[in-house]
């Protein structure tokens, strides 16, 4: 399928919702591929973090597909060397956002397994509730 | 006797490691009217050369042999060092044992040796005969042609003419400015090019050194360096110009629509190339089909350029710029519309030029995708473009309402028949050649002939001016001279041996020989010749000689070795 590219969907709302919640300018990022150079946990991600900033300045709400949205870590690697000062996991924050509110909660606290939730730090409990519950 | 010396080098280990280069010596001291002979690391450096100042002095030699590399290399070098001490700098010879010897008998020292030892051998017996000669001087006439009258022929006029020499500019059409003068606006700060040009136009104008011929081609180019005649057809006729050195600033044309057909070139009304775009933006953005105001416009770099399947290979190199100034200048004019611009690489290499396309990126929301396009067509009254974004890998479709294409330079079409015409050298493109590409950037290989702009390569308005700054310097330097300093070995006739028989006319490669207008002799043009030899090969009496390339040397060598 060839990927349609119009002022339509470069003026979307979902464009617009992206850059409200992320406050970053999407065409700011010059596609350097930095980001995706030396995140950590990019050999995990079914598609690389420049590649998802790349299909939020093109409009691309597929991108909300994307499993690498939940796995960023927001450990802030990419941000502390974007060379054009992007900050990505805002970005990622305001998908996994956009992501949350129009479907299903990431997670279903009620399915994990009782041995792991005991095992997991309290923390990470909290903060998942927060990173993955609508 | 001779007093001759002979100094062999070792150029480090280029020589030394396979040519015994002490035993050379020591048979090269046994050599009869050799009167002293001796090696040494590096012959061309300082101390190299006072070496065989000192031994001149000390030695009283009369004649010198640099046992060394290629005399295309280092003879001006050792023959000014020997004139420095004194010695007549055509009494000193180069006998190449690097080029024709150690580099190409690397796995054969005796052999090699005994080779250098006989290069020597043959040297030593030319030396021994060669005449003092001076060097020739020539007078000089110091006006200058400019064939052009783009910016890059209009800079190099009025820098020569500044200097205070006069120049005539010959251009093709009936008005200055060239294909600047079609242009909207320069980048970086969107000064408007007829502004500039107007400006420029008016100084030529008004010059009294310059003299401007329209509607004029040159068609003739004869003489030499310093001394031309150039014709130059007009309407009213031919004209002869004489000139002492000429600046070659023929400019470029665009790439043809009609040759990318795919992109739908001549086809599509509104798929136009860069330079129409540029009018549309002085005349008024409407396109060409209905004339109404494009919302999306698609820029496609790299159109033809970078292409080899399109008969350009190379990059255009002024695109990523001007297609960057016209996306923003296009959401000046039309602010709710949108600008995208496909590419392979954004060249944008310059002082500010970068920053100037992250603008485009950033504060007009250009968007750019990384891609070449590969098909453009008509959809209902929108022309649709099929390209790709490799940066997430999908193909592409966009629809719009005007596709610029950022189309190949190409040079000027008459710039092939025109080096021809001015026995200057031009690539498999047509671009005329530089005499080195580092080096050399503004001179062709004939002297006298400079190059300017982008005839001689793309480049855009601020290198084209440096270049045509640097060509008129260089007219100016060769018009500074007192005359035209040109070496002594070419060929000369012995009018009593000659039969007027014009073997020689015909067999000159450079035009340097003709018979005599009332004497019946053959007669050289020292300035032309180029020392080839072809007219003492053909020339049936012993007539057509070589200063220091006598047939009693040449048979000279010849013995000492066979």
């Amino acid at each position: 399928m060839r990927t349609t590219i119009s002022v339509a969907k470069l003026r979307s709302q979902f464009v617009r919702d992206v850059e409200e919640i992320s406050g970053e300018d999407l065409l700011a990022c010059n596609q350097c591929g930095k980001c995706s150079a030396g995140c950590p946990v990019a050999a995990a991600m079914d598609m690389l973090p420049s590649q998802v900033i790349r299909m939020a300045q093109l409009g691309m709400t597929e991108v909300l597909q994307s499993r690498t949205i939940w796995i960023c870590a927001s450990c802030l690697t990419c941000v502390a060397r974007c060379p054009k000062g992007v900050d990505l996991p805002r970005l990622m924050e305001a998908l996994r956002e956009i992501s949350l509110r129009s479907g299903a909660s990431e997670i279903d606290l009620d399915r994990l397994p009782p041995d792991l939730v005991r095992e997991l730090p309290q923390l990470a409990i909290v903060g998942g509730f927060r990173k993955y519950i609508k | 006797m001779s007093r001759i010396g002979v100094f062999i080098c070792h150029c480090g280990i280029n020589i030394a490691a396979t040519v015994d280069v002490e035993r050379v010596a020591e048979e090269a001291g046994r050599m009869p009217g050799v009167a002293f002979a001796t090696h040494y690391k590096y012959m061309c450096s300082d101390p190299g050369q006072s070496l065989i100042r000192q031994a001149i002095a000390e030695h009283g030699l009369d004649g010198v042999v640099v046992v060394a590399c290629s005399p295309a290399m280092h003879e001006r070098t050792f023959r000014q060092a020997v004139a420095a001490a004194g010695l007549n700098p055509y009494r000193c010879e180069m006998a190449n044992i690097r080029e024709q010897c150690s580099w190409v008998h690397q796995h054969e020292r005796e052999e090699a040796t005994a080779k250098a030892v006989d290069i020597v051998r043959t040297m030593v017996e030319k030396v021994k005969r060669d005449e003092e000669l001076v060097p020739l001087r020539l007078p000089i006439v110091r006006r200058a042609m400019v064939v052009g009258g783009g910016i890059a022929g209009m800079e190099a006029a009025l820098n020569i003419a500044d200097a205070g020499y006069p120049v005539v500019l010959v251009e093709r059409e009936d008005r200055l400015g060239g294909k600047m003068a079609r242009l909207s606006s320069t980048y970086l700060n969107f000064e408007a090019a007829p502004g500039l040009l107007e400006e420029k136009i008016r100084q030529v104008l008004e010059h009294s050194n310059i003299q401007v011929l329209f509607n004029a081609r040159v068609t003739k180019l004869e003489g030499y360096v310093g001394n031309f005649a150039v014709t130059v057809e007009m309407s009213e006729g031919p004209r002869t110009e004489e000139v002492g050195a000429v600046v070659v600033a023929t400019g470029w044309d665009p790439y043809p629509l009609e040759r990318l057909p795919e992109y739908g070139g001549g086809q599509i009304p509104d798929v136009v190339d860069g330079l129409t775009f540029e009018e549309m933006l002085r005349t008024g953005l409407q396109r060409p089909s209905d004339g109404r105001v494009p919302q999306e416009v698609v820029f496609v770099q790299c159109a033809g350029s970078r292409d080899p399947e399109h008969g350009v290979s190379y990059c255009s190199k002024v695109c990523c710029m001007y297609v960057a100034k016209q996306a923003m200048m296009y959401k000046e004019r039309v602010p709710g519309g949108q600008a995208y611009v496909f590419y392979i690489d954004i060249r944008s290499g310059g002082k500010g030029y970068d920053e100037f396309v992250q603008r485009a990126m950033e504060e007009y929301d250009v968007l750019y995708l990384r891609g070449k396009v590969s098909k453009i067509f008509r959809r209902g009254d929108r022309v649709v473009v099929w390209g790709s974004d490799t940066l997430v890998g999908r193909p592409l479709e966009l629809e719009a309402d005007l596709v610029v294409l950022a189309t190949a330079m190409l040079p000027s079409r008459e710039a092939l028949a025109l080096a021809q015409t001015l026995h200057i050298q031009a690539d498999q493109y047509g671009f005329y050649s530089e005499a080195h590409p580092k080096l050399r950037p503004v001179e062709s290989l004939t002297a006298g002939v400079f190059l300017a702009g982008v005839g001689q390569g793309p480049k855009d308005i601020p290198e084209t001016v440096a270049q045509a700054a640097a060509a008129a310097a260089k007219v100016i330097q060769l018009f500074a001279q007192d005359a035209m300093v040109q070496e002594p070995t070419v060929a000369y006739v012995i009018e009593d041996l000659c039969s007027a028989c014009g073997a020689c006319v015909a067999v000159c490669p450079y035009g340097a020989r003709e018979i005599h207008p009332v004497r019946p002799i053959a007669t050289v043009n020292p300035a032309l010749c180029q020392t080839c030899g072809a007219c003492v090969v053909a020339c049936p009496n012993k007539a057509s000689r070589i200063h220091n390339w006598e047939p009693v040397q040449v048979l000279a060598m010849a013995d000492v070795v066979i």
